[in-house]
């Protein structure tokens, strides 16, 4: 039984709930009496100021906040309080653009996903749509948190579903100090009954991905190392094999915001990520070919920029006045949290990206 | 108040302000030693660690848990490395103990 580690910033009423009160903190301090480099002044230096949109190959939609865990981490700052759950309509119009868009992705996230009442209704329409990969981030534990979710792998299965999840670390007291207690024990269950209809294995066309992000106040070692590690100790301990494995930093927004500032590690961080900027991750950061949907239909240049609220600079700002050519001549909206996707080998949902 | 400032670690770069040749040539040879090698670079971060405790260095030991942390080495691997070089630096006190059997079997033996 997993036990939750806490409730979500929203629910506590904390200051830092406020998407604006996230965006002030991190333009103030050091930022603002010049001690490092705003990011916009960063990419300026290497000529990278505006970003801009290259083609569109990913739409990730965000199908609602609700989650069964509330990890320490969360950049939604998702839990079981959070109720902002899409709607058939707002899926409906999802669908019409998932129809016809040029993007050879579509990537479903949330919360847990699986949790929206009309998710799988959504992800047979989508399936119906022809796109080249259509993945679902789930959290694994909600496979095996009710019956009612038991069949998911067969579901994935059926439709064809690109599983990625998130697993930070491949020891159980990491993974639970990060996810909640009894979160590692539940992620093992839910890989091997996803292993057991043919997820993850060697030559397998149904693709099981890890996510892994740091589980504390420092970046993400080489995604290959760590890759090798995970299958090596998956693999020995638990049978369990999966594809590839995404290393993601950790963006200061949200629950990870609160976590350095309350643990006193916000400055060292900040530091840490400007002093990996990599201008070659600049010209791949998620934010050029992806588009972030959230769950009432607004359009953000990322995930990141969603739980900001900072909407797309376009005149295009909604799901149902969709138009890719006009989105794609907008400028992308930035600020220092964006040190998060350009640190070393860069960061982004599909992990690094230099 | 410490000498030692976390936030000199920072500033570590600027040593080669003052002699750019030999900080630049430090930092090349630096940056090479750790690549992976006939040693893996984890391996090699754990034996930084051991040796940031023998010498005692505020720096390293900031420097390499952090190091260890992003390369997903456990607190018990940490640890025990911490004990390696422990072991190391009292085995190497007390060995001296044979100077002193050696003498004290010369002058009273």
């Amino acid at each position: 039984m997993t036990k939750l580690k806490t409730q979500s910033l929203h629910k506590r009423e904390s200051e830092l709930a406020k998407a604006n009160k996230q965006v002030e903190y991190l333009s103030n301090g050091i930022f603002a009496d010049g001690e490092l480099p705003t990011f916009a002044k960063k990419i300026k230096e290497t000529s990278q100021f505006p970003l801009k949109p290259k083609k569109l190959e990913i739409l990730q939609i965000n199908v609602g906040y609700m989650c069964n865990q509330v990890c320490e981490h969360c950049h939604v700052d998702a839990g079981p309080d959070r109720k902002e759950i899409m709607t058939r309509e707002t899926m409906t119009q999802c669908l019409e653009v998932i129809k016809n868009t040029g993007a050879h992705t579509l990537d479903l996230t949330g919360g847990a996903p699986e949790m929206n009442p009309d998710f799988r209704w959504f992800v047979e329409e989508a399936s119906k749509a022809g796109i080249k990969d259509f993945i679902v981030r789930s959290n694994l534990t909600i496979i095996v948190a009710n019956k009612k979710y038991h069949d998911l792998p067969e579901f994935f299965k059926k439709h064809n579903v690109h599983v990625v999840s998130s697993m930070p670390h491949w020891t159980k007291g990491k993974t639970d100090k990060q996810r909640g207690d009894g979160v590692f024990d539940a992620s093992i269950e839910a890989l091997k009954m996803l292993n057991d209809v043919g997820y993850g294995k060697p030559g397998s066309d149904l693709k099981l991905d890890l996510v892994y992000n740091p589980s504390g106040a420092f970046l993400p070692g080489d995604q290959e190392g760590l890759e090798k590690d995970f299958k090596k100790v998956l693999s020995e301990e638990f049978d369990i094999q999966f594809h590839n494995l995404f290393a993601i930093t950790n963006l200061p927004i949200s629950r990870f915001l609160d976590y350095l500032i309350a643990s006193d590690n916000y400055e060292d961080y900040m530091y840490s990520l400007v002093e990996a900027f990599n201008p070659s991750a600049v010209s791949n950061v998620m934010c050029t070919n992806t588009l972030s949907v959230s769950w009432d239909g607004w359009l953000y240049d990322c995930d990141f920029n969603q739980m900001l609220e900072l909407k797309v600079a376009s005149k295009v700002k909604h799901i149902s006045e969709y138009n890719e050519a006009i989105l794609n001549d907008r400028n992308i909206i930035i600020s220092q949290h964006c040190y998060g996707c350009t640190a070393g080998a860069g960061s982004s949902c599909q992990g690094a990206v230099a | 108040m410490s000498y030692y400032d976390p936030k000199d670690l920072r500033k570590f770069g600027n040593i080669t302000d003052w002699s750019e040749e030999l900080g630049t040539k430090f930092f090349d040879y630096y940056g090479k030693v750790f690549e992976e090698g006939a040693l893996s670079a984890r391996e090699k971060s754990l034996i930084a660690l051991a040796v940031a405790h023998t010498e005692m260095c505020p720096y390293c030991i900031d420097a390499y848990t952090k190091d260890g942390l992003q390369r997903g080495i456990t607190k018990e691997e940490m640890m025990e490395a911490v004990h390696v070089g422990a072991a190391i630096k009292s085995g190497a006190s007390l060995v001296h103990g044979v100077m002193m059997m050696n003498k004290v079997n010369k002058l009273d033996g």
